[in-house]
């Protein structure tokens, strides 16, 4: 010991780190994964891969030679961004539209406003979003649900669950298939019970905490379960509405991104509130089918309104 | 389990020292006794330089009601008075003493026997107390006197006794409360005749099981005082904590526990309130653990005043090869020492040798909003935005965040991910807000 080293305390640090949270994220999104390889075969694999690689790449090249910067792509958070973004997307989808999507998603959602940690919306829906106004037809086509299928551009499609909700034409698969995964869709957006294993494995790891996706999946489930009480037969039943589209993907996944949402609990709770109603508006009174992303956006807007004025609960704060 | 229930952590316990008895420090030539601690008036010398004094001899008086007396710690001749940087990095006034034999004040009393009679007035045991140079054993050092004397129109209801030792690798209340339990009791029984309660609790945290089960028992002969087990959580030693823990009433922001009928003191201060009222012993000395994951020989020993804590790792085996970093206190709260030739104080309460590899910060990342920082503060306050607001120089918004209210426990920087300063900032921030408030007045 020739030299000490002085610091002021604390002396000792948790280990915690960006890259395991990152990675606890990752490790949540597998079983969602993993159904999307099995119902989706190839077209999955293909359009997963190719979107982790070029949001990795796009983040590696916009920091290293455009910018001149240290590249962040060890933390992990594009590769999160990646997956995100491919959990978002039909799985016939050509590659080029997922390098656009992924280019969006980096580019504009992540760097543009200083890398991670400032970007004030969603990288992955802002890709998303991009993809679905620039190539409308092509983000709603959505194949069917075959296990292990060879079939990448050329698998045959069918309409998702919601959007037979809003057109009223074709036949709604059961709950329970809807809660399993059984249906058309993206990859992120069929198997609720896959997600939900997911957000059990990121409340046990502490990764989130619970405010965010209950208070919207509960918002959801009040508001359409009044809807379709007073109005059965004109509105769906709220167990359609959870299991069914990105909400379970967003409400877990999604509206929790560390960055873009509020900073404490009573925050995250209207914050969620908001996603809540907002995605019932559209989805029930718009003209899009779904309404998820553009529900979280919104929100991702109010959450510095909503940190300047909620507060946490302070220590002492009830008593007189 | 009782705990405090806002925010909280909860580090590798790591009590390496846990079960060692408690030794006895050398004492080496001189000893170097600060006349001031870390909070309060410095005392004032009165002695000079060539006089003999004896141990338990007045060297320093308190200067004003919230300042501690000082009393010498070993039997010699005063060699100086001078300025001795002390382990809080500041320079403070000292009185050098070259020792000579082991010559005590005849008026104390030495004996092993335990006095469990105390038939003293209020008065008369705060007087004691008072002389004895008695102040907070747990860190922060504020004179024992004080806060048994509520301000008037305010009354205590219970008296807590902290013997929660949150931090990681102390040990030393711990094995305090197995070697010294009956006369911790009885010393827990003189602070409650002093604030004339009828309760006390003395929380302890569930990881000293040994200390819980052998305070449970002696506890049985003394009327009103209980054993709190508490949940194992840091910063459960914060006094707001405790006492939310204890009798789950939370101090308002600004206030003083006794505004909630609660009074705390450390569990060493209770047993040298024993010793002062019915030993006739000033404070002269205290336990001090030292301990690291390579020190040799961890243990607990009782150490004079003013014995250079060099002198004391000596003889517990040096300072291990790998030291990057030397901690006076624990390792979310203690200091990092420059050397270790700063005298043993008060308010010392453990030595800490940080591996090399465990003593560099990791590089600061970009803040990822995760909210952890919020999660664990057991104030309720918002970390990552007093930091950005410490960085800009905005303190009246720092003031509104309740910057203040800032315990400075550390959780915050021990659990960001991004490895961001958050404390460091937080401190400075408070700091300058608090001398803003101050010249408001």
């Amino acid at each position: 010991m020739e030299k000490l080293i002085i610091s002021p305390a604390p002396h000792i640090h948790g280990g915690d780190s960006v890259k395991k949270n990152m990675t606890a994220v990752l490790l949540a999104l597998l079983p969602a994964l993993l159904v999307g390889f099995y119902f989706f075969g190839l077209g999955a694999l293909i359009i997963t891969l190719t979107s982790v690689i070029s949001c990795v790449l796009f983040e590696y090249i916009l920091q290293r030679y455009v910018l001149r910067i240290e590249t962040s792509i060890s933390d992990g958070s594009a590769a999160v961004t990646g997956l995100l973004l491919a959990m978002n997307l039909p799985t016939n989808l050509p590659i080029w539209i997922i390098v656009i999507g992924a280019l969006v998603a980096i580019g504009i959602g992540k760097i543009t406003y200083g890398g991670l940690g400032n970007n004030p919306f969603n990288p992955a829906l802002v890709g998303r979003v991009f993809l679905l106004i620039s190539f409308p037809a092509q983000m709603t086509s959505w194949p069917l649900p075959t296990p292990f299928s060879s079939h990448y551009l050329d698998a045959e499609t069918g309409a998702t669950v919601l959007s037979i909700i809003k057109s009223h034409l074709g036949e709604l698969p059961s709950t329970l298939s809807l809660f399993l995964g059984n249906m058309s869709g993206s990859m992120g957006e069929i198997s609720s019970a896959a997600l939900l294993l997911g957000l059990l494995y990121l409340l046990l790891k502490k990764t989130i905490s619970w405010h965010i996706p209950i208070s919207i999946l509960s918002t959801v489930f009040v508001f359409t379960a009044l809807l379709n009480y007073f109005k059965p037969d004109v509105y769906a039943s709220p167990w359609l509405h959870m299991f069914s589209g990105g909400l379970m993907l967003g409400a877990i996944f999604m509206a929790t991104d560390y960055v873009t949402s509020p900073m404490n609990p009573r925050g995250m709770l209207v914050y969620g509130f908001g996603i809540g109603i907002i995605t019932v508006v559209i989805r029930v009174f718009g003209v899009y089918p779904e309404g998820v992303s553009f529900a979280i956006l919104i929100m991702n807007g109010f959450t510095p309104i909503i940190n300047t004025y909620i507060k946490p609960k302070r220590f002492g704060e009830n008593i007189k | 389990m009782k705990t405090f229930k806002m925010g909280g952590i909860h580090p590798s316990e790591n009590k390496l020292s846990a079960g060692r008895p408690i030794q006895l420090a050398n004492i080496p030539k001189q000893v170097v006794i600060p006349l001031s601690h870390y909070i309060g008036n410095p005392s004032e010398a009165v002695v000079k330089k060539g006089d003999f004094v004896k141990v338990g001899q007045l060297i320093g008086k308190a200067n004003g009601f919230i300042s501690a007396n000082v009393h010498a710690s070993v039997s010699g001749k005063v060699n100086k008075i001078d300025v001795q940087l002390d382990a809080s990095g500041y320079k403070r006034l000292a009185v050098f003493i070259d020792v000579e034999g082991d010559e005590w004040l005849e008026t104390i009393d030495r004996t092993p026997t335990i006095i469990s009679e105390c038939l003293l007035s209020r008065e008369e045991i705060l007087k004691k107390i008072q002389d004895a140079g008695i102040v907070g054993l747990g860190g922060a050092t504020f004179p024992a006197h004080v806060k048994l004397s509520p301000p008037p129109g305010k009354k205590a209801e219970i008296l807590i006794i902290n013997a929660v030792e949150c931090e990681s690798y102390l040990t030393c209340d711990h094995q305090l409360m197995l070697e010294k339990g009956e006369e911790i009791l009885i010393g827990v029984s003189i602070l409650m005749r002093v604030l004339d309660v009828k309760q006390a609790a003395i929380g302890i945290e569930n990881n000293k099981k040994d200390a819980i089960a052998h305070l449970s028992k002696l506890a049985e002969k003394h009327t009103g005082i209980r054993i709190e087990a508490l949940k194992v959580q840091y910063p459960q030693g914060g006094e707001k904590q405790l006492i939310d823990a204890i009798i789950q009433r939370q101090v308002p922001s600004g206030r003083i526990p006794i505004e909630v009928g609660a009074v705390v003191q450390n569990v060493g201060t209770t047993f040298a309130v024993y010793e002062a009222v019915q030993k006739n012993k000033p404070m002269i000395e205290r336990v001090l653990t030292i301990t690291g994951k390579e020190a040799s020989n961890p243990g607990n020993y009782l150490v004079r005043l003013g014995i250079y804590l060099a002198s004391v790792v000596e003889q517990a085996g040096g300072v291990p090869a790998n030291t990057g970093k030397i901690v006076g206190g624990g390792p979310m709260m203690g200091r990092s020492l420059m050397n270790l030739n700063v005298p043993m104080a008060k308010g010392s309460a453990g030595i800490l040798f940080i591996k090399a590899e465990e003593s560099l910060r990791k590089p600061i990342q970009n803040c990822i909003r995760c909210t952890k920082c919020v999660r664990v503060c057991p104030m309720g306050l918002e970390p990552f935005l007093l930091m950005n607001q410490s960085e800009r120089n905005m303190w009246p918004e720092m003031e509104k965040n309740r910057v203040m209210d800032c315990i400075e426990c550390g959780s915050c920087s021990y659990t960001c991910p991004s490895n961001r300063p958050l404390l460091d900032y937080i401190r400075f921030g408070k700091t300058t807000v608090g001398s803003i408030i101050r010249n408001r007045k």
